[in-house]
């Protein structure tokens, strides 16, 4: 009864469709949200654009690229690469945890199948259903675990299954976890090897609650490390140096990358190095500081501010965004005496607001400052389903933001 | 707020003893209510420090557990040792009325209305589900197999009833009067939609049927939905001309494991709240089965342990679970109020969301089997045809007329424009802040300078409504 009525509502479909002569998304992959996308790019759009990552230069679409990366370890530099994405890219990591350390397990909502975003794919076939488990939903409950699993002395790796959903651990993460070390004083116990991952940021059509980036209500908490990698190989060495942390990291993922982000990735272990920002391009006039997936639109404004306005932009991802890497980005701006900010939250008390502050209060910096630091981010808004386009920082706006802080 | 003096009281062990309280009370709201019928009333607040232990007492007057008879065996409890709960069923999965004590309440012709109102939501969950793998909207979630629990839950309860939903309860919605434009404008986020576009297809929501806006989040509905009847409980009391009404809260048995879930039946039960929990025990939480989110009796037992009246209904059984419902809106009135929980059994046939592919973690024999073996649907209609109130040719004709008018509303909501854009930056506050009456202007300033960037035109005023 139910194939028939598929199979005759199709032909009604067709009409209606044939009737409205719209454009008809293909058929998608079940595995991820997707669908519909309320952010599609208005048709004579010259910035707007979808971000094309097969050409971008913030990804190593070359093995030669990625291995030049000189923060690699000398073993990485000299082995091989795979082409990964980012979800692939946190299962390699993960895998390599679980393989070299027998104190990792991993756990979460749906973790044991794969995750809703496949990140734990084949892990608990491969390292058995002891450390790689299914919990029940609860966060405040996975999250109290994970930090009792530390406690005694192992390495949990935590999922949330989106950040949005988060805040019934707040209680562990903000009164425990990052206070865990410094209560138990001379006793001297911790839960450093907690990581705790989670899927956060828009995808188009995430609405109120898939869409949310919420890094500056843990930035705000001392005790955490805050962490969001922009790149398949950035998010491998990233994650498993977090793992191998004796802080409690948050390890925030931009979903939108997980398939659409792909890169050449060493396929050896290797770490980068957490509380350094990266200089991915240099340039003289202007600073953008950002991290995650808004990197690559400022990306796309900088080629065109460059192009049309005849100047040079520097471009940093600061990668851990709690406790952050001053000296790299007062370096940057003491050169360029002007400094933007991006992100994807909300703009009111955001990661922007502290970097703006602390620039200003370096003496050094602040005194080569050749206009106020500019902050372009989401407005103090949720997140709504069909004006996510109007929301997130987009290339437009960060390249008037650019002329603007040139014009001052 | 009115208080109530009353003389020295009693209260009552299991065994009749009686223990003086040494101290008149000074009842709370909530026990003034209880107070009008003495006899039922359970003692309002007990007061630690009155309870004294007798010499020789056979039974604990500890505070904590004032019934608790003294043992001498060293014994732990056993779960394994006591039978699962169980399940109740009017009707059998052949249409038979199995409760010989059970009387259909409804005539014929209101039986079918709600037979045509499981029949339109499993319609529409196949029109949106092939929609949106077709692009034409971003989700959908069916509810395959839970039409019964919705439809029959609802049709139990009052207008005037407070109901806070998960998300896979469309069947409460159509029950009480949501219509197919309804359903299309919210699926569509258009102009039409309550929700100003904001939410997630099937984040419906409702002020004239007193069912709130959907949120995703598990549980969290669960204490706001006991806070609600003891809202309810109070204006009552403050003024007796309002109708008694009930909350309803439904929720899934993954959602039962949040700690919103323990905290809503125990704030209920403690401050005796007249609400109905209603759990859908359909086996899946997304990937999660059942064996991997608890291990205790279902979420049955969980009601007991907190105190609550409690029943475990078949979920496909629409007799069953109407039945069931009736008696616990009963029971949540009596007393003054107080909390009841239903949980009633079902299979998740459908994939968790068009996000999900459920045959990653359970096998298509499975789903095939449960389809086979039983349905909400097939088992009403055969109850129906058995009575002589609906035939092939009834079936054939709803079949086809109901999928004309999703189809119609379908193509209608899908034309409408969006919501002004400034819907965005409204209801954050209550008015407009100054920072985002600047950042509405940014916004439009933005637009304005970069015309071909923005696709306006789908939106009612384009970038007018963002100020003059």
């Amino acid at each position: 009864m139910t194939g028939r009525s598929i199979r005759s509502f199709s032909s009604v479909m067709a009409r209606v469709q044939a009737l409205q002569s719209r454009a008809v998304a293909s058929f998608q992959s079940p595995q991820q949200p997707h669908g519909r996308l309320y952010s599609t790019h208005p048709p004579n759009a010259k910035l707007n654009l979808p971000t094309d990552y097969s050409t971008t230069p913030l990804l190593a679409h070359a093995s030669q690229t990625a291995l030049a990366n000189p923060e690699l370890p000398p073993e990485a530099r000299n082995g091989t690469t795979k082409r990964m994405n980012l979800f692939q890219a946190v299962n390699d990591a993960l895998s390599i945890s679980l393989a070299e350390d027998e104190s990792v397990m991993i756990f979460g909502e749906d973790v044991a199948f794969g995750g809703v975003f496949r990140c734990t794919g084949k892990l608990a076939d491969t390292y058995g259903g002891d450390r790689v488990f299914n919990t029940p939903l609860t966060e405040q409950g996975i999250i109290g675990f994970a930090i009792g699993v530390a406690a005694e002395g192992m390495r949990p790796v935590a999922e949330i299954q989106f950040a949005d959903y988060v805040y019934p651990a707040f209680d562990q993460l903000v009164n425990e976890a990052a206070k865990f070390r410094y209560r138990d004083g001379t006793c001297g116990r911790g839960v450093g090897g907690m990581t705790v991952r989670m899927p956060c940021g828009g995808v188009g059509h995430g609405a109120l609650y898939h869409s949310q980036s919420p890094e500056s209500l843990f930035t705000h908490i001392p005790g955490l490390r805050v962490i969001m990698p922009r790149s398949p190989l950035q998010a491998k060495g990233l994650l498993l140096a977090a793992i191998r942390s004796n802080d409690p990291c948050i390890f925030m993922e931009p979903k939108i990358l997980y398939r659409a982000a792909v890169e050449q990735v060493p396929t050896v272990p290797y770490t980068l190095p957490l509380s350094k920002a990266e200089v991915l391009k240099e340039g003289t006039d202007v600073t953008i500081i950002s991290y995650g997936q808004p990197l690559y639109k400022c990306m796309a404004a900088i080629r065109e501010a460059e192009e049309k306005l005849g100047i040079s932009v520097e471009l940093i991802d600061l990668r851990t965004i709690y406790p952050w890497d001053k000296t790299t980005v007062f370096e940057s701006v003491r050169k360029t005496g002007r400094c933007m900010v991006v992100h994807e939250a909300m703009v009111n008390a955001g990661v922007g607001a502290e970097i703006a502050a602390a620039i200003q209060e370096d003496p050094d910096t602040f005194f080569r400052m050749e206009a106020p630091v500019l902050r372009v981010a989401g407005w103090s808004i949720h997140t709504p389903l069909v004006y996510e386009a109007f929301n997130v920082p987009d290339v437009a706006r960060i390249y008037d933001n650019i002329t603007k802080i040139l014009q001052y | 707020m009115k208080r109530i003096r009353l003389p020295t009281q009693r209260a009552s062990t299991a065994q009749g003893r009686r223990v003086a309280l040494q101290q008149p009370l000074l009842l709370s709201p909530a026990a003034a209510c209880t107070a009008k019928t003495p006899a039922l009333a359970p003692p309002a607040r007990r007061h630690a420090g009155s309870l004294s232990q007798r010499p020789d007492a056979k039974h604990v007057s500890f505070p904590g557990a004032i019934k608790s008879a003294f043992s001498n065996t060293l014994r732990f409890e056993q779960p394994s040792t006591y039978p699962a709960l169980a399940t109740y069923r009017a009707v059998d999965q052949h249409g038979v009325a199995v409760d010989p004590s059970f009387v259909p309440d409804l005539a014929d012709d209101a039986v079918v209305e709600l037979y045509r109102d499981m029949l339109t939501v499993s319609i529409m969950d196949l029109i949106m589900f092939d929609a949106q793998r077709q692009g034409r909207l971003s989700f959908y979630m069916v509810s395959a197999g839970e039409e019964a629990v919705s439809v029959a839950t609802a049709s139990a309860l009052e207008k005037e009833d407070v109901i806070f939903c998960q998300y896979r309860e469309q069947g409460v919605f159509r029950q009480r009067g949501f219509t197919l434009a309804d359903f299309m404008n919210q699926l569509f986020a258009n102009r039409k939609d309550p929700g100003k576009g904001r939410n997630m297809p099937v984040h419906y929501g409702s002020k004239e049927l007193n069912i709130h806006t959907i949120s995703s989040p598990l549980a969290t509905q669960l204490p706001q939905a006991s806070g609600a009847a003891y809202a309810l409980k109070i204006q009552r009391m403050q003024d007796p001309s309002i109708p008694p009404r009930v909350v309803a809260a439904y929720f899934g048995e993954g959602a039962a494991s949040e700690g919103d879930f323990h905290a809503a039946l125990n704030i209920a039960a403690t401050r005796s709240c007249p609400v109905i929990f209603i759990c859908r025990n359909n086996g899946y939480a997304i990937s999660t089965p059942t064996l991997e989110q608890y291990r205790g009796d279902g979420i049955a037992s969980r009601g007991l342990g907190y105190g609550i009246e409690t029943i475990r209904v078949d979920g496909n059984d629409f007799w069953a679970v109407r039945e069931a419902t009736k008696k616990a809106r009963e029971l949540a009135l009596q007393d003054g109020g107080k909390p009841v929980l239903i949980e009633a059994m079902t299979y998740r046939v459908s994939h968790h969301s068009t996000s999900d592919d459920s045959f990653a973690y359970r096998a298509r024999v499975e789903v095939e089997d449960w389809k086979r073996r039983d349905n909400p649907i097939a088992r009403l209609r055969k109850w129906m045809e058995a009575k002589g109130c609906w035939d092939e040719a009834k079936e054939k004709e709803a079949r086809e007329s109901i999928r004309r008018e999703v189809l119609k509303a379908f193509s209608e909501a899908e034309r409408e424009k969006k919501p002004p854009i400034r819907s965005m930056f409204e209801d954050i506050y209550e008015d407009l802040t100054p920072d985002l009456q600047e950042q509405m202007k940014a916004l439009k300033r933005q637009i304005e300078q970069y015309p071909d960037e923005y696709d306006v035109g789908e939106f009612v005023e384009g970038a007018g409504s963002l100020g003059r």
